[in-house]
């Protein structure tokens, strides 16, 4: 029914489609409804009523964003009624939220915060509610915190962690009054199926989800002249920094983010990239090998398709969702944790520093990276790996608190030695990207030539799209790879973790076929990541998005067995893919965990 | 007394695993457990393939879905206008003083606990109460001390009083 | 002595169920269109207390094009003060069953459910007793349909009927918006009718003798009889079928012990009518009789002079805090804004004219909550502390 109906809003005539929301027909007309419940990710709630309007003959409100548009529906946006009721309504969440906004972590970007603002809550004399309730702060996690004293029980979060990722960590629970966000049993998140993917912190309006920060930790490192303070940033960091910062979204921002880190006093400044390059190498060669166990040896223990394991989230939820299937899993680190084994090792030894005294910090979109760096196996170095992970928005708030004027720096390089990316480094940050950068490697590798896509790039797996799917058919393979000759190499991507899980069902149900899939925990891969700028939606996801391929479509060398750090780093340390010291140091093993 | 592995197994094969069977499979489990544990809750999820959180936040909506451990008798007393006015004070001080307990309380013999609900639907007869599914109405000290008594001499798994 | 004494007993809901297989055999064989007909020329409103028009609800379900529909009877009785629901399905049972059956004939469903609440879980065997007999006589004439009883657990805002379909499908108790309607999207999605257990029992009244024998019962906008619920400070508690349109006033020389100081008409979430608004009061549905008339689903509370106006207050909002959903916000915090207010003014801790304050949330309550519970709080609220202000305050 694509017919269109005329509606009025505040007397101005709207033509919309047939069941567009009264709050979508506003805001093509151009009028603000304030939201609070609402978020372009997720389903309807209807639950906050901050977005109330009257209709024409009616005596009660109706909610902009529930209420579908009826042919002569004469919507008024801006009454006495509307407004006192909305008034009254931000007062009622006031009343049962902690509004503590100058103690609060998210001071300045909270939705209510300004919603109060907007509408003058001043003189509000309501009960103060919070002092009732029995409220907990969950700081248990590595990477989220959860206080109940902010909810305002919009249920975003338990939207989130249901609708886009599967995961069912949060839900509503008890009734009335009582009625809360919360996990099984009341239990902390540390506890729980939650990835820490942070998509919940992503979509809350309050402070009620926050990510763990280690800002301190962390400027106490830079400040101690004992220490070395190692900084690498991952590919999506350089596409959400600016909003942060005052730019728009899909602004790169690379070398105004690399001089930034100098300025804060970090000692060397250096880039996930040059890992996610690396990780390239030994996944590709990883999954050649695998393919070769299956086809040729038939040997039965390897499993196919190979899962890459990248996502930390996506990591968590296997092992909690699906254990049966670690084996599928790559054993190849993330990217960061590649980059934290080597940098108290070849870099250590590289630069003649004691490893001892190298703080490692990692930039992430990431929230699930804190867990990750924080798991007990990431200790190859002989040390902890990853010292500190910071998110995205974590780093804009250091360098606001260091004074940068950050619209006015000059672009710089990363540093030498782990500092060399190319394109497929970059695109990691992208849903798709690592399954692009695979099949440039992969491809060139088994048959000498370059992937049969118009300027290197494999658009198939590219977009919005939940679950993508490509094949490459290989022809004519270098001799070694001669059991590969007419394969058709069947690949897969699924970003979000609802989309993850899908997949996952399938491979069970046995309906598939893939040799290769790629897993991202958040929606739209790590540019979408739960540590990147709030707020997120499919536009700016898209925007980001374009950056990162402009990025890699802008760099000199766009296939990870360019990288001549890569290269060297096989010659002068590593030896070869999957060899010993590879082993050691790159890759890692997983643990089953219980589903509840 | 089934284990509840099998209780759940027997509830599901019964009613069925889609989500919306999820109702009469916890009340089945309450029924022989009087309450939710962690532990059933976690098999009721894995029987329904569903998430476990979700269990939980569905059976706590319910009043009569307790998550807590309940005794074997668990008195239900109503505490809505009609039974406020007709003395539900004087049947909950004289419940509390013979079972030595207070209202949300469990006795330490594990045989009875004293909740207050909301309207029982028997306001004609206040005051009322429930215990597990028996009702009692026109309530008086007298009364509760006869009906307390009756339970407090029944064995353990007997048959029923009425 | 009123002088215009209108209270008039009927005998309709309770009587002659002996004849219910023939009541059923002879609808199933008249056209749907017919029977709806009969229900809108009865003027029947579902008697759950809203008071929607069945006829016009059964005719948009029958027209909805659906493979699989629903007749879902709605025995989740838990306004306080109500109690009549329960004695139907407890002593006429087969009424229901049969009027479940012909609503599905209507509509086109095959399968009913009788939401009961948990409270009344000791219905259960004999309501089950009598299903297999009703079902074992739709199998003997031929008629395919089938009910089930799917019981509540304790959940006052279940009886709203879209948090209903959501408690059936096995999760929280939380109302839906609207739009959608039941009638296109009830239960598991589909095309669904939910009448009240009395609403059922009047249709099978009206199939039985004709929509003419309960139209000329009651009076204009209101009519026909409906179960009262009586409770309180009377000397005769129980139920009585009375034919609307009664003025309070005879309803308390009837039920009164003398001394009735006010009456709550429709439960926790209707009004309170204070004594000397008795006679201006009607008992039946909005419509353009004299004085003020009010709906119900039936709860009828007396309350003495003994009574504190405060005290009935508390209990109510302590019972709308706990039985809100807790999903929207008005009436999530409202109802605890309320019941704190109160308290706060009764204590001095606030001054009287934060009363007006909560008059105007309660308001706000009634225009934005997501469902009827939040929309309906403010009724008692604002009906309690405008006629007995003073013993909000002293």
């Amino acid at each position: 029914m694509g017919n269109k109906i005329s509606i009025t809003i505040n007397g101005q005539k709207v033509d919309v489609k047939h069941g567009t929301s009264i709050l979508d027909a506003a805001t093509q007309a151009g009028v603000i409804i304030p939201t609070l419940c609402y978020h372009k990710d997720l389903c309807i709630a209807g639950n906050c009523r901050v977005c109330v309007v009257e209709l024409a003959g009616q005596k009660r409100l109706a909610t902009a964003c529930a209420t579908p548009c009826e042919s002569g529906m004469e919507v008024m946006t801006n009454t006495l009624k509307v407004r006192n009721s909305r008034k009254h309504i931000i007062e009622l969440l006031l009343t049962e939220h902690n509004a503590d906004c100058t103690s609060c972590y998210k001071n300045g970007n909270c939705e209510l915060q300004t919603l109060a603002s907007e509408y003058k809550i001043m003189n509000q004399d309501f009960i103060h509610l919070v002092p009732f309730k029995n409220y907990t702060v969950d700081k248990f996690s590595p990477s989220i915190i959860k206080d109940d004293s902010k909810c305002i029980r919009c249920q975003r979060c338990v939207r989130t962690c249901a609708e886009l990722q599967s995961v069912n960590a949060l839900t509503m629970a008890f009734k009335g009054e009582h009625a809360k966000v919360t996990t099984f049993f009341e239990k902390t998140m540390s506890e729980v199926v939650c990835t820490n993917c942070g998509q919940c912190i992503n979509h809350c309006p309050t402070g009620a989800l926050v990510e763990k920060n280690y800002i301190e930790e962390v400027w106490s490192a830079i400040s101690d002249k004992t220490k070395y303070v190692v900084v690498q940033t991952a590919p999506a960091v350089r596409v959400g920094l600016g909003e942060e910062l005052g730019f728009d979204p899909g602004m790169r921002v690379t070398g105004k983010m690399v001089s930034a880190l100098k300025k804060l006093g970090f000692d060397a400044v250096m880039d996930t990239d040059f890992t996610a390059d690396l990780t390239i190498i030994e996944e590709g060669t990883e999954l050649l090998t695998r393919l070769k166990k299956v086809l040729v040896d038939k040997d039965s223990t390897v499993k196919l398709p190979m899962a890459t394991s990248c996502s930390p989230g996506w990591i968590k939820f296997i092992e909690h969702m699906y254990p049966e299937y670690l084996d599928n899993l790559s054993t190849c680190k993330s990217p960061q944790q590649m980059f934290g084994a080597l940098v108290k090792t070849y870099y250590a030894k590289s630069r003649n520093l004691d490893p001892e005294s190298i703080v490692s910090v990692s930039i992430m979109p990431c929230t699930a990276k804190k867990f990750e760096a924080n798991r007990p196996e990431m200790h190859d170095s002989g040390y902890r790996d990853v010292d500190y992970v910071l998110t995205t928005r974590e780093l804009a708030i250091m360098i606001k608190q260091a004074g940068i004027d950050f619209l006015k720096l000059d672009d710089m390089h990363y540093d030498r030695i782990m500092g060399e990316s190319t394109g497929a480094g970059v695109i990691f940050g992208a849903t798709g990207g690592v399954m692009e950068a695979a099949l440039r490697t992969a491809y060139e590798l088994v048959t000498g030539r370059e992937v049969p896509f118009e300027n290197l790039n494999i658009t198939p797996v590219r977009g919005v799209e939940g679950i993508k799917e490509a094949s490459i058919k290989i022809e004519k393979p270098l001799k070694e790879w001669a059991f590969l000759d007419g394969v058709e190499l069947k690949c897969a991507v699924a970003h979000g973790l609802a989309n993850a899980k899908i997949v996952m069902d399938e491979i069970k149900a046995g309906k598939t076929n893939y040799h290769f899939i790629e897993f991202m925990a958040c929606p739209g891969g790590c540019l979408g990541g739960g540590g990147q700028p709030i707020p997120t939606s499919p536009e700016i996801r898209a925007k980001r998005a374009a950056a990162i391929y402009a990025e890699d479509e802008g760099m000199p060398l766009r296939k990870s067995h360019q990288n001549p750090e890569v290269i060297k780093i096989y010659a002068d340390f590593l030896g070869k893919p999957l060899g010993e010291k590879s082993h050691h140091l790159l890759h890692t093993k997983y643990t089953p965990r219980k589903r509840f | 007394m089934k284990p509840i592995i099998e209780l759940i197994k027997d509830l599901a094969d019964k009613h069925g695993r889609e989500r919306h069977n999820l109702l009469p499979i916890l009340q089945g489990v309450v029924e022989q457990e009087k309450y939710l544990s962690e532990y059933s809750m976690i098999e009721i999820a894995r029987e329904l393939d569903m998430p476990a959180t979700e269990v939980f936040g569905t059976a706590t909506f319910y009043s009569f879905l307790e998550h807590k451990k309940m005794g074997t008798y668990i008195i239900r007393v109503c505490k809505t206008i009609t039974c406020a006015m007709k003395g539900e004070k004087q049947i909950l001080l004289t419940i509390e003083d013979m079972l030595k307990i207070r209202v949300g309380e469990t006795s330490s013999d594990g045989k009875f606990s004293l909740l207050q609900t909301n309207c029982l639907g028997l306001c004609h007869k206040a005051p009322a109460m429930l215990i597990n599914n028996e009702v009692y109405t026109d309530l008086t000290p007298e009364k509760i001390r006869d009906i307390l008594t009756m339970y407090m001499n029944k064995k353990e798994g007997g048959e029923n009083v009425n | 002595m009123s002088t215009n004494y209108l209270l008039k007993r009927v005998d309709f809901i309770f009587k002659n169920e002996n004849d219910w297989e023939d009541v059923l055999k002879k609808s199933i064989n008249r056209p749907p269109q017919e029977l709806i007909n009969e229900l809108i020329s009865s003027e029947l409103k579902g008697r759950g207390g809203a008071g929607f028009p069945t006829g016009l609800k059964w005719k948009v379900a029958s027209e909805e094009k659906s493979d699989v529909k629903y007749v879902i009877c709605n025995a989740d009785e838990g306004e306080p003060g109500t109690f009549k629901d329960r004695e139907i399905l407890s002593r006429v049972p087969f009424k229901v069953l049969t009027a479940i059956a012909i609503c599905g004939h209507v509509i086109g469903a095959k399968k009913g459910y009788i939401y009961l609440r948990g409270e009344y879980y000791f219905l259960q065997p004999e309501l089950n007793k009598a299903i297999s007999e009703f079902e074992y006589f739709c199998k003997e004439i031929n008629f395919e349909f089938s009910i089930k009883i799917f019981m509540g657990s304790g959940a006052y805002i279940c009886g709203e009927e879209t948090a209903l379909f959501e408690s059936m499908e096995g999760k929280r108790g939380e109302p839906r918006n609207k739009p959608p309607y039941p009638s296109s999207f009830g239960y598991m999605g589909k095309p669904t009718v939910i009448n009240n257990v009395e609403t059922l029992a009047h249709t099978y009244t009206i199939f039985r003798y004709g929509s003419k024998r309960f139209y000329d019962l009651g009076v204009q906008y209101s009519r026909g009889s409906k179960l009262f619920s009586v409770s309180g400070d009377t000397p005769k508690p129980g139920i009585y079928e009375l034919e609307l349109g009664m003025s309070l006033a005879d309803f308390v020389e009837e039920f009164g012990d003398d001394d009735t100081k006010a009456v709550q008409v429709g439960g926790a979430s209707g009004f309170l009518v204070p004594r000397k608004k008795f006679a201006e009061t009607n008992i039946g549905f909005q419509g353009k009789l004299v004085g003020i008339s009010l709906p119900t689903g039936g709860s009828m509370m007396l309350f003495n002079s003994s009574r504190s106006m405060f005290n009935v207050l508390d209990n109510y909002l302590n019972f709308f805090a706990e039985e809100s959903c807790g999903q929207c916000t008005p009436c999530r915090v409202g109802c605890q804004q309320l019941l704190m207010g109160i308290k706060a003014v009764k204590r001095g801790d606030k001054n009287a004219q934060y009363l007006d304050k909560l008059l105007k949330l309660a308001e706000t309550m009634q225009i934005t909550s997501k469902c009827g519970l939040g929309q309906s709080v403010a009724n008692s609220f604002s009906s309690i502390v405008e006629n007995f202000r003073e013993e909000m305050i002293y």
